[in-house]
């Protein structure tokens, strides 16, 4: 490392791998929503797009602000994490049936609520979803506050 | 590691995993496609209540899984016509249903009831033929399909009335469960004496015919 090592820096250092590890969730997510569309077959129902439409720029939008380093990327990439969060915190809402029937956007196609793939009893596509939005949103704050002022 | 070396490995891992992934797949589809049924899958295959065309002796059964409001099955319908009609007497044609489009299952309803006026295969090609005037924008709308089955001399309220019938009910529920326990995600699809196709097309479908109509001994 180099000796002159100045705090900006380190705090430079500290989000970049904090953008790094978000645009590392939001690649895995694409490439997972990908592979269970494209190779698994599994049709994406309308809330599933939604949360693709949010996704998806995440996994070419984060780089842009790691090569070279610029933190404000952030404040690009923040507003389709939020958005992505939203979607997916309803979607789920919507499976445990805490939002009524009447409410329901998935009347075309897939209906939202059919789990088709369900791991180790509980974790189901949508709540993946909702785990790498509430990662990322979380990493792109964490950047904000561990930033220079 | 460098930040740049730390990108690009990351990046080149993640792509290598998915195209692994894919391999994969694909060669399992091809292995399960390739091989008979599960007992539980056989049976789900055949019911004896889904309406047929050609002779029940017939040595090749296709069971078709199909949405009369699916674009993709109004065009393969003519080409699964056009099959039979070249080996006469040798395919039987099974129809299964699966209303995947929205609306769709009234539609399958009005469309088992005219079975019992003996008008099942006119009405279903007549609503094939004319899916974009009643099922516009991938909705089926059922209230648009009595003008499709107007020279059909098909007493009409009779089949509205017979639509209802909790018989009908239970042999759609029966096929959408059968659905999916043969795992059919799309319409149409196809089993041809109990073999799926490994990957959906025109061609694919044609050569598991063939296959299958060579498989089976001249009479």
């Amino acid at each position: 490392m180099n000796r002159d090592h100045t705090s900006p820096s380190i705090a430079a250092d500290r989000g970049w791998t904090l953008i790094f590890l978000a645009w590392l969730v939001a690649m895995v997510a694409t490439l997972g929503a990908l592979f269970l569309g494209e190779v698994m077959h599994v049709p994406p129902c309308v809330l599933c797009w939604y949360q693709r439409i949010c996704m998806f720029p995440l996994a070419l939008l984060l780089p842009v602000g790691l090569f070279p380093f610029d933190r404000k990327v952030v404040r690009y990439a923040l507003p389709l994490a939020a958005a992505g969060w939203l979607v997916a915190m309803f979607h789920q809402l919507l499976i445990a049936g805490v939002i009524p029937e009447s409410i329901r956007p998935c009347t075309q196609g897939v209906p939202c609520t059919d789990q088709f793939v369900t791991w180790f009893g509980f974790l189901t596509i949508p709540l993946l979803s909702l785990f790498a939005f509430t990662t990322i949103v979380a990493l792109l704050v964490a950047t904000i506050f561990r930033g220079p002022k | 590691m460098k930040k740049t070396t730390l990108f690009i490995v990351t990046l080149v891992l993640l792509l290598v995993a998915f195209v692994i992934g894919w391999v994969a797949m694909i060669a399992q589809q091809e292995n399960k496609a390739g091989q008979q049924l599960s007992a539980a899958k056989t049976e789900a295959l055949g019911r004896l209540q889904s309406p047929m065309l050609g002779r029940l002796d017939a040595p090749v059964v296709i069971v078709e899984f199909l949405d009369p409001a699916c674009g993709t099955c109004a065009a393969f319908y003519p080409l699964v016509k056009e099959i039979m009609a070249a080996n006469p007497g040798k395919i039987r044609l099974v129809v299964r249903y699966a209303p995947f489009h929205q609306g769709a299952d009234k539609v399958v309803a009005a469309l088992e009831a005219t079975r019992k006026q003996g008008k099942y295969w006119q009405a279903l090609e007549a609503l094939l033929a004319s899916q974009e005037t009643w099922a516009p924008n991938h909705t089926a709308q059922v209230d648009l399909i009595w003008k499709q089955w107007g020279g059909l001399g098909l007493d009409l309220d009779r089949v509205r009335a017979d639509m209802l019938s909790p018989e009908i009910a239970k042999a759609i529920a029966q096929d959408i469960e059968d659905a999916r326990t043969l795992e059919v995600k799309a319409t149409p699809e196809y089993f041809v004496n109990g073999r799926g196709m490994p990957s959906f097309g025109e061609a694919q479908l044609r050569k598991l015919i063939a296959d299958a109509l060579r498989e089976t001994p001249p009479r």
